[in-house]
């Protein structure tokens, strides 16, 4: 699985991935968390365009059949965009995690997703954390 | 793979709800050898274990097995249980893997002086093959096994499957038709395999922890350590109907009685979540006015019924199918309605 990891993404040890974009950073999660989740059945995205986020702090939820996990900002910053689509389709995650984008932030400190792990790092922490 | 009671166990194999549909469809097959199996025998042993439980034993013939609570003296819960009656001097107990220590105590101190007593947890596999087309893939593992859908519900008997020696029941707890087949531990892998095998043209899928949820969920099965355990009595938990107060003595009757004389406080109930939100396992319950009034025990999306449902306990005064509660999600209110349980029944259309 590892190996199929989108080099141009950063990854947090949360399982999130985070995007640049013309200026902002979509954040999404990871296949292994879609994994350890199971059937995605709800996406509860807490805040708003304008609304900030901090980094590590949770800015919604995401449930399977087996259980609830929180999403974390990857890095700090206001909120220009909600996947809105992902409230009446959770599936979405399920079926193209690195497609199904939760929120875009346009960061605070545009630095900020560098210092996040490359997928080389990240793939190495999964590993360890697959046990 | 996940811990549990000192296992290993599957969550699921190739994903919750895929497993949870191949039960109600075709078949699952389960491992469930983390179960503990007591075995009392000598001529004793059935007035022994009928004074540990609150069903009645001594009504049971050889063949024959019963679901059962065993309380404590205060009338709560210490494990839910089925108790085969083997022989006239012989029951197999099956209890919960979680509480298999505590209920080795309790049998093995019961049967002293009086019958003899062994943990055969070690030496015994489970694997539960159930959903519509069960009897089907053991018509096909041999002339013997063809024969087991003969046998009633809640009726055992030795058999051959897959040329294995097996002890089959027909019980469950997934809410669909379908057998328990106990056998030796050396033995269960072949078994697993036949039956896998035999099960390919119909769909048989292995099924692990996360489907075994859901499906006794939909079929509002207890789960011990959620909906009951030694805080909760059978009487609220709405388990009355495994307690029998013309049963002669046994451990728990004199609080039980005391227990149905009064009104219940509180009582376990089905409910829909109609609001955005899936319960959980010990989120609050909530009036209309957003005080707390109870405790969600179990809850998930339901697959089959396809609704999000749950368990949980709630004020007798509010146990009425229709009452509207508040859910508290992690600190949001979502709205939810008692409902009629079971959420799913097999072969009839599940309740509104």
């Amino acid at each position: 699985m590892s190996d199929q990891l989108p080099g141009d993404l950063r990854y947090t040890k949360d399982h999130e991935w985070a995007k640049r974009d013309a200026g902002t950073v979509t954040v999404g999660i990871t296949a292994f968390a879609v994994e350890q989740l199971g059937d995605i059945t709800l996406v509860n995205i807490d805040v708003k365009p304008g609304e900030t986020v901090t980094a590590g702090k949770s800015f919604g939820t995401i449930e399977s059949v087996k259980t609830l996990s929180d999403l974390f900002a990857p890095i700090s910053g206001k909120v220009v965009r909600v996947n809105s689509e992902l409230e009446a389709k959770p599936e979405l995650v399920n079926e193209d995690c690195w497609k199904a984008w939760m929120i875009a932030i346009a960061p605070d400190d545009g630095a900020a997703v560098d210092a996040l792990l490359d997928s080389k790092s990240y793939a190495e922490h999964v590993k360890a954390s697959a046990h | 793979m996940v811990p549990f009671a000192g296992w290993e166990m599957p969550v699921q194999y190739t994903g919750i709800v895929d497993e949870h549909q191949a039960v109600r469809t075709a078949a699952g097959l389960f491992d469930v050898s983390h179960m503990g199996e007591l075995e009392m025998r000598g001529e004793y042993a059935v007035q022994v274990v009928n004074y540990l439980v609150t069903n009645d034993v001594s009504k049971l013939q050889d063949g024959q097995a019963l679901y059962t609570c065993c309380c404590g003296p205060k009338g709560t819960i210490l494990d839910d249980l089925i108790i085969y009656r083997a022989a006239y001097d012989r029951c197999l107990i099956v209890c919960n893997a979680s509480n298999r220590e505590k209920m080795a105590k309790v049998f093995s101190t019961a049967a002293e002086y009086h019958c003899e007593f062994h943990d055969r947890s070690d030496e015994t596999a489970l694997i539960a093959l159930q959903g519509p087309k069960a009897f089907e893939i053991l018509d096909l593992a041999g002339s013997d096994a063809a024969t087991l859908r003969e046998l009633g519900s809640f009726r055992f008997r030795d058999a051959v499957v897959a040329n294995i020696r097996c002890t089959v029941a027909r019980t469950g707890y997934t809410g669909e038709d379908g057998v328990e087949i106990f056998c030796a531990w050396g033995d269960a892998l072949a078994l697993w395999n036949a039956l896998l095998e035999l099960g390919k043209p119909f769909g048989i899928k292995p099924t692990g922890l996360g489907a075994r949820d859901t499906l006794r969920l939909e079929a509002r099965l207890s789960l011990y350590g959620n909906e009951i355990d030694e805080t909760t009595n059978p009487i609220e938990a709405g388990l009355s109907w495994v307690v029998k107060m013309n049963n002669g003595d046994f451990v728990g009757r004199s609080a039980l009685e005391e227990i149905s004389k009064k009104p219940l406080t509180r009582r376990m109930v089905g409910f829909e979540v109609t609001g955005r939100g899936i319960a959980r396992h010990g989120y609050p319950l909530r009036d209309l006015q957003g005080q707390e009034v109870g405790v969600c025990t179990s809850g998930s999306p339901g697959p089959t019924v396809g609704k999000n449902i749950g368990l949980g306990y709630l004020p007798a005064s509010m146990a009425e199918v229709g009452t509207r509660i508040l859910v508290d999600c992690r600190g949001k209110n979502v709205e939810a309605v008692v409902a009629k349980t079971p959420f799913y029944r097999r072969g009839g259309s599940s309740p509104k």
